[in-house]
C-alpha cells in the first residue's frame, strides 16, 4: 500500500504557540483516513499544511510525491475549509461552476458535483439563503467538482443530520472505491468507525495511527470515545 | 501528469472577472448606487455653482470642478468596492481557498481589476452623458477621453484598494484606509489650489501622487478639443501608477499564512 501523503518531523508554530512540535505521519493513498482529536490539537493546522497555505517552521510534507503547494499539485488537491468558503452572494450553481471553471472542468461537471453532494434542488438558490447544512455541502460540491486525487476535509460532517451525515459518508468511500485518497477530520469519535484508518492526534502529538478495529481491541473497548480516553490516559501515565 | 500553474492565465482571469461580476448582478442596490450616485452627487454640485457667475475668459466653476470630479468619483467609489470585496474574499476563507486551486495571484488582482474596470466604464458613460446634457457640462475635448480617463482612474482605485486590504484585518480598518489614500491626493490635486501656488514641498508631494495626473489629464480634456501630449503622458503615469500598486498588491497577498 502506497502513501499519498509522507509528513517528517514537521514543526509548526502559530503565533508564540507552537502547534505542531514535530509531527510525522501518512495517509494511505486510495483509502478514507481519519484524523481525530479534541478541538485545538492541530487537526487544521495540519490539514492546512497538506494543501500548502500553512507557514510551517521545519520539517517536510510529500503529497503525490511533490513537496506540498507545489504548483502542480493545485489541481489534483482538493480543500474543504471548516467554515463553508462559497461565496454567499452568487448561487450555489455560479459557485460550482466558478471553482469547476479554475479547475478546468465543464458546468456539465458542476452540475453533476452538485448532484453528488443532494444540492442539484436547490442549485438556483443564493448560498445567502441556504442553511448551514447545505453551505457546507454546497462547499464540498466546489471541491469534489476538480475530481481530485486528495480530497482533504476539515470537519466536512458539522452540522448535519444523521441521515445527511450516513450519505456524505457512503460518499467519501464510493470516492475512495475509484481511486481517491481521502483524510477526513473530525472531533466527534462515533465517525472514527467509518473511516479505514485513524490518525489520532493531541496537543500536535500523534497518539496512534490504527485502524478502528485495532484501536479497540488495544484499549479493550468497542467503544471508539472510549478507546480514545483510554490512550489519552495511557499517555499520560508514561508521561508521570 | 501534472501540470505547472502559469503565472497568468486569460482563461482564468476571465472566470475570475465573470465571478466577480455576477456577484455585483446579485446586488441591485450596489449597480444602482455606483451607476447614479456620481450622477445626484455632480448635480448638487451644478446647482451649487449653477448662478455664480465666472470671469470672463475663464470656465465656469462648475465646468472645472465638475469635471475633476468626473474623475474624482470613480477612483473613490472603485477603492472602497475593491478593499471591502478583498477583505470579503480572506475573511470568508474563500481567499485560502483560491490559493490552492490553479488560480495564479495574478489572475486574481487581474480579475478583479478587469471586472471594476468595465463598472466603471458603465458608470463613466452615464455620467458623462448626464454631465454633459442635464448640467451642461462644457468640455472642449472629445467625451471619450474623458471616460477613458475615468476608466484609468478607476482602475488605480482598484489596483490601490486591492494593496490596502492587505494591511486591514478588518472592514472598519479598510473602510478608514479611504481618507487617508483618498484626501491627501484630492487636497493636494490642484484642485483646491492650483499647483502653481503651493509651497514648495507640497507641490514635490503633489508631484507624487497619481490622482495629481488624473486631474491634470481632465483639465487637458477639458481645454483642449484634441487629445495633447500632456494628457497622453499624464494617462499613462495613472495607468503605471495601476500597474505598480496592482504588482505590489500581488507581493502582499502571499500563499502562505501563519
Amino acid at each position: 500500500m502506497t502513501d499519498a501523503v509522507t509528513v517528517t518531523d514537521l514543526v509548526v508554530d502559530r503565533g508564540h504557540r507552537r502547534v505542531l512540535p514535530g509531527l510525522s505521519c501518512a495517509v494511505p493513498a486510495g483509502r478514507v483516513t481519519g484524523l481525530l482529536g479534541p478541538s485545538g490539537s492541530g487537526k487544521t493546522t495540519l490539514l492546512r499544511a497538506l494543501v500548502g497555505v500553512q507557514r510551517i517552521r521545519s520539517g517536510t510534507v510529500t503529497v503525490l510525491g511533490e513537496p506540498a503547494g507545489s504548483p502542480g499539485l493545485r489541481s489534483r488537491v482538493g480543500y474543504v475549509t471548516q467554515a463553508p468558503s462559497v461565496y454567499p452572494d452568487l448561487t450555489v450553481r455560479e459557485n460550482a461552476r466558478h471553482f469547476a471553471a479554475l479547475y478546468g472542468r465543464s458546468a456539465a461537471a458542476a452540475d453533476d458535483a452538485l448532484a453528488a453532494v443532494g444540492m442539484a434542488g436547490a442549485a438556483g438558490q443564493l448560498v445567502a439563503d441556504l442553511s448551514g447544512g447545505q453551505r457546507g455541502r454546497a462547499s464540498l460540491a466546489c471541491a469534489l467538482v476538480g475530481e481530485p486525487e486528495l480530497l482533504v476535509l476539515d470537519e466536512p460532517t458539522v452540522g448535519l443530520d444523521p441521515v445527511l451525515r450516513v450519505e456524505l459518508w457512503d460518499r467519501f468511500h464510493a470516492l475512495a472505491a475509484a481511486g481517491t485518497t481521502l483524510l477526513v477530520s473530525s472531533h466527534v469519535m462515533d465517525e472514527a468507525g467509518r473511516c479505514d484508518r485513524l490518525l489520532l492526534l493531541r496537543e500536535g502529538v500523534l497518539l496512534a495511527d490504527v485502524t478502528p478495529g485495532e484501536l479497540r481491541e488495544d484499549a479493550g473497548t468497542a467503544d471508539l470515545e472510549e478507546a480514545f480516553l483510554t490512550l489519552v490516559r495511557r499517555g499520560e501515565q508514561v508521561a508521570a | 501528469m501534472s501540470t505547472v500553474t502559469a503565472v497568468l492565465s486569460p482563461r482564468l482571469t476571465a472566470a475570475t472577472t465573470g465571478r466577480v461580476l455576477r456577484q455585483l448582478r446579485h446586488d441591485h442596490r450596489t449597480i444602482a448606487m455606483m451607476v447614479l450616485l456620481p450622477s445626484l452627487l455632480l448635480g448638487l454640485l451644478y446647482l451649487l455653482w449653477r448662478d455664480v457667475p465666472a470671469l470672463p475668459g475663464q470656465p465656469t466653476v462648475f465646468d472645472r470642478v465638475g469635471l475633476t470630479m468626473l474623475g474624482v468619483f470613480p477612483f473613490v467609489v472603485m477603492f472602497l468596492v475593491t478593499s471591502i470585496a478583498m477583505l470579503r474574499e480572506r475573511t470568508s476563507g474563500t481567499l485560502e481557498r483560491l490559493l490552492t486551486t490553479p488560480l495564479s495571484r495574478l489572475d486574481l488582482l487581474l480579475g478583479y481589476g478587469t471586472a471594476f474596470g468595465l463598472a466603471a466604464a458603465v458608470q463613466a458613460a452615464v455620467t458623462v452623458t448626464v454631465a454633459t446634457t442635464l448640467y451642461d457640462l462644457d468640455v472642449a475635448g472629445s467625451l471619450w477621453l474623458v471616460v477613458l480617463i475615468a476608466v484609468a482612474d478607476a482602475l488605480l482605485g482598484v489596483a490601490l484598494g486591492l494593496l490596502a486590504s492587505a494591511f486591514a484585518r478588518s472592514e472598519f480598518q479598510a473602510v478608514q484606509f479611504m481618507p487617508v489614500v483618498v484626501l491627501p491626493q484630492f487636497f493636494l490635486c490642484g484642485l483646491l489650489v492650483p499647483r502653481e501656488q503651493m509651497a514648495g514641498w507640497l507641490q514635490a508631494v503633489s508631484d507624487v501622487l497619481p490622482l495629481t495626473y488624473a486631474v491634470e489629464a481632465l483639465q487637458e480634456v477639458g481645454r483642449s478639443s484634441t487629445g495633447t501630449g500632456t494628457m497622453w503622458t499624464d494617462v499613462g503615469v495613472v495607468a503605471g501608477a495601476a500597474v505598480l500598486a496592482l504588482a505590489l498588491a500581488a507581493a502582499t497577498l502571499r500563499r502562505r499564512s501563519s
